[in-house]
Formats: structure tokens, sequence, C-alpha cells
């Protein structure tokens, strides 16, 4: 139970400020790259989100969910890499 | 059911994770330049995420989460370092600024951006002015 208390009182809130940050930075990155840095770390923290929220509900199908996001995330960021490089 | 010990190791792993994926969200917001920006977002973001994936992993000692949150961790350790080097390597390619207080840049004038060739000597003047530091634009550049 203290668990579940840790989880929904300190993980997921500092994990929401956390994205919040990061929103920041994909709003005011003054070039592209930037963005996408900014959008790699707030897949990850949402894979850290899922991981908590399957912690909190006792559901475990919430981790396929974080693995599936990171692979999505991943991918995305190879694609603009390579299409960064291909553009110039 | 759930173990004391279990329970406390699971906790801090919770605790340590939350509080470096809060590191990477304040380097990403603070740090001056793309590449300081990933090397304090791509580490301590990995890290963080992987402590929460074993604290998943020890509370709910059963094999079938067990291994899936550890398969997580692997899959996120061997994904993040490849998508941070594509990510910096782009970044340099189409020339984003360095940190005005950058030192070393041992790439600069070494790399031909239109034919992606490396040469050991400095005989391409970069598209773009790279850092004014202490050691920057030298009578070469």
């Amino acid at each position: 139970m203290i668990l579940q208390t840790i989880v929904s009182w300190i993980v997921l809130p500092l994990l929401s400020l956390t994205v919040a940050l990061t929103l920041v930075r994909l709003v005011r990155g003054p070039s592209l790259p930037d963005r996408v840095v900014a959008l790699d770390v707030m897949g990850t923290v949402a894979i850290a989100i899922f991981a908590a929220y399957a912690l909190l509900n006792a559901q475990p199908a919430f981790l396929d969910v974080a693995i599936v996001v990171g692979l999505i995330g991943f991918i995305g960021t190879v694609a603009f890499a390579y299409y960064t490089q291909r553009r110039i | 059911m759930m173990s004391i010990v279990q329970e406390l190791a699971s906790a801090a792993l919770l605790i340590i994770g939350t509080l470096l994926l809060v590191l990477a969200g304040i380097g990403i917001v603070r740090m001056p330049d793309i590449f300081l920006r990933m090397s304090a977002a791509s580490k301590a973001s990995s890290l963080g995420a992987g402590c929460i994936l074993l604290a998943v992993a020890v509370s709910a000692a059963e094999i079938a989460i067990t291994v899936r949150a550890i398969a997580g961790v692997l899959f996120l350790f061997l994904t993040t370092p490849v998508a941070a080097h594509m990510i910096g390597r782009a970044a340099y390619m189409i020339g984003v600024p360095l940190w005005k207080g950058t030192v070393v840049d041992d790439l600069r004038g070494h790399y031909d951006t239109r034919r992606h060739t490396l040469s050991s000597v400095e005989h391409v003047k970069p598209r773009m002015q790279r850092g004014t530091g202490p050691l920057g634009d030298e009578p070469g550049a």
C-alpha cells in the first residue's frame, strides 16, 4: 500500500512536472534538433509514467504499452536524424 | 504477500528514478547548447526510466511481469544512446551553433558537409561560424 501512496503522491506529480519542463524546451527550442531531443525525453518520461501506472493499478498490460511507446519513439528519432542528414 | 525488503527496495528505486527524470527535465531546460542538453537528458532520462521499470520488476515478483520489465530496461539502454548519437550527428551536420564557452571542437574544419567525408588536414572552411570561445575563431577559420 505504501508503494501506491508513493506513486500517486510523489512519482506521478514529479513526472508531470518533467513533462512540463520538456514542453518548455519543445516550444522554445531554437533549432529543430532541440525539439527532437525534447520529444525523445518526453517519450522516455512517458515510459516511466506507464511503468508507474502499471504499479499503481496492478495492471501489467501497461508494461507492454511502455515497451511499444519506447519502440515508436526510437523509430521516430532515427527517422528524423536520417531525414535531416539527407536533406542538406 | 509482499515482503518489507521488497517494498523498501521498490520505493527507493521509484524515488531515485523520479529524481533522475526531474534532473533530466531541468537539464533540458537549463543547458545552453543542444549537445550539452543531450548529454544531460539522454543519460539521466534512460537511467531514471530504467530505475522505475526495475521498481516494477522488484515489487511484482512474478516471472511474467519481471521479464517484461527487464526487457523494457534492456531495450531502453540499447536504444537511447543510438538515438542520441544520431541526433547529435544530424545536429552537427546541419550546423547547429555550439555554446560560446565551448573549448574543444575536434571535427571543426575536418568534416566535409557536402561529401560526408572526414580528412586529417584542415581544408574545408566550416559552413557556419561555430563557437567563439577561448580557442575559437583562429585565423584559419
